[in-house]
């Protein structure tokens, strides 16, 4: 069966690309994901951008309502994902009209940063 | 250019009168203004990056403050500060520790303009470039900045900042925020742009119609931000309006079949017309029935008008083009007393239909008053209180003041001031308030 690892650390940015933190951090993570893919248990492995990069995505009496940031209304529950490979947020946010959720609840459209090796 | 010349002859390091530099300087500004949105837009489509683009542009500017007043302002102001934000656009891009495909698309960019004819001035740029009024490229910007994933205050900001120009100091001074907040509100704003993968680019047809809606929003709301009475800062808010208008006529000639941008646009210049007439001489409101209509500006009313026909005829009414229709009802009316409300309540029980607000609720009852009897427009104003839809707007609660005022009910109208008090308003609405309730009670 799937698991999903919702990763929780400290705040802050990334190391920045081609710096020696940042190798680090790379080689640390490789150590893990590595033997993971081999296993062919990974699926998938990224950082996202901070919650400020979000947005969140309602649907109310049929209008689409668009807010800066991460979802605001603290009853609702995190209760699945679906992540996409897209050209643009406008595509996402296409795309993400379509589910259930928005209509139900909300629908935090979070970036993921693409992992490129450092070097 | 007279002035230019004064200051060139100086030479450097001279010292010039203190007016001819001033008025250089001010010509300068204006100049570097009028192709901001050009600049930004242009090195935006070619990194791919806002806060680059603004960058570079920005250093282009300062060395055109430096090299212009020496060797004058260039035949194509334009073409000289896209070229040279260009260049500074790279070194950015080479300080910055960047994606690797960026730099080298950038440097394959750089290497295709080094091996054309060298030197800025001798550098082929294609006509629209050159001088032309705003493309596809000012376009993708302006849709950007005011994206619906952007908070809606920040979209106004980052349009006043990176499509007009303005300083963030002035920015900050307009909303009247600190302007360190303000240009943190900047930065997060192109930061999100960026890591959300908000795209550059003109949106599709299908979404251009709610898209453009955005886009007219934010520049009415920096007119409205403009339009209020305001003590220190009447300066700047007078050029919002400004810079709101022009704004609104640049987008109409890019998007001439799209009624709404010249509805936005007559609304403008209509509701502009009446800026001398606004406030009195102390700075106090002058209400529209009151005003004195010598002082609107008929030029300015003349192109609304004409411009509400020419949006109507169109075929697809909308808000702004009902709004404009409204305001063109007032100025065509020679006095208040002539000003046909009948076709005013009309209009805004039309605009009711798309933006049911308290603002255009009052607004309705108020016309229909005006039309009909005080005791109808009462009748609307008190069926939206029973709905509990006055509570947190004072603008219903003064529009049932005035009306009940008007009924000789002086005991409700005075109460309904305090409630519409007790709603929070700005500083020019409020004294209005006290001016009236001071009236009442005088009896």
């Amino acid at each position: 069966m799937k698991y999903l690892f919702l990763l929780y650390g400290p705040d802050g940015p990334l190391p920045e690309p081609g710096t020696a933190e940042a190798v680090a951090m790379y080689e640390r993570w490789s150590a893990a994901t590595g033997p993971m893919a081999q296993a062919g248990v990974l699926i998938d492995c990224a950082p996202v951008q901070p919650a400020s990069a979000s947005t969140t995505l309602q649907v109310r009496d049929g209008e689409v309502l668009l807010t800066d940031g991460p979802a605001a209304e603290i009853k609702e529950h995190f209760g699945g994902f679906t992540l996409v490979e897209c050209a643009d947020l406008d595509e996402a946010l296409k795309w993400a009209v379509t589910l259930p959720t928005a209509t139900d609840g909300s629908i935090e459209i979070r970036p993921v940063i693409s992992a490129s090796p450092p070097g | 250019m007279g002035a230019e010349r004064a200051v060139h002859a100086g030479g450097s390091g001279g010292s010039f009168p203190r007016a001819s530099t001033v008025a250089a300087a001010d010509q300068l500004a204006a100049v570097l203004r009028d192709h901001w949105w050009a600049a930004v837009a242009s090195i935006t489509r070619r990194t791919g990056d806002l806060e680059i683009a603004e960058d570079a542009v920005q250093e282009a500017c300062a060395a055109a403050v430096t090299q212009w007043p020496r060797d004058g302002i260039p035949p194509s102001p334009r073409a000289w500060l896209i070229t040279t934000s260009w260049h500074k656009a790279v070194d950015l891009m080479r300080r910055d520790a960047l994606r690797a495909t960026r730099e080298a698309e950038a440097a394959q960019e750089l290497a295709r303009g080094l091996a054309e004819p060298a030197g800025l001035a001798g550098r082929p740029l294609e006509p629209e470039q050159a001088t032309g009024p705003v493309g596809d490229d000012e376009l993708a910007l302006i849709f950007a900045c005011c994206h619906p994933a952007l908070d809606p205050a920040v979209r106004v900001a980052l349009t006043l900042r990176s499509v007009c120009g303005l300083a963030t100091a002035e920015i900050a001074a307009a909303f009247v925020v600190p302007e360190p907040t303000m240009a943190q509100r900047l930065v997060r704003a192109k930061r999100k742009i960026r890591q959300a993968g908000i795209p550059l680019t003109v949106p599709g047809r299908d979404a251009l119609a709610d898209r453009l809606n955005a886009v007219l929003r934010v520049v009415y709301l920096v007119f409205t931000q403009g339009h209020r009475a305001a003590g220190d800062a009447r300066l700047i808010r007078a050029d919002l309006c400004d810079q709101a208008t022009r704004l609104a006529r640049q987008l109409r000639l890019v998007l001439p079949g799209e009624p709404e941008v010249t509805g936005l646009l007559a609304l403008l210049l209509l509701t502009d017309a009446r800026r001398a007439a606004r406030t009195a001489s102390d700075g106090s409101l002058v209400l529209l029935a009151d005003q004195d209509r010598a002082l609107w500006n008929a030029e300015q009313i003349a192109e609304g008008e004409q411009l509400v026909a020419a949006a109507l005829r169109m075929g697809r009414p909308g808000p702004y083009q009902l709004q404009a229709a409204i305001a063109a009802c007032h100025s065509t009316a020679v006095s208040a007393e002539l000003t046909d409300w009948r076709e005013i309540a009309a209009l805004y029980r039309e605009l009711a239909r798309y933006e049911p607000t308290p603002v255009v609720l009052a607004n309705q009852a108020v016309a229909v008053a005006m039309a009909d009897s005080a005791e109808a427009g009462l009748a609307i104003l008190d069926r939206l209180a029973s709905e509990g839809r006055l509570d947190r707007w004072p603008q219903l609660h003064i529009a049932r003041a005035e009306l009940l005022r008007r009924l000789g009910r002086p005991d409700d109208a005075a109460a309904a001031y305090e409630l519409a008090l007790a709603a929070g308003l700005p500083v020019a609405e409020r004294d209005f308030i006290a001016r009236r309730m001071a009236d009442l009670a005088a009896g």
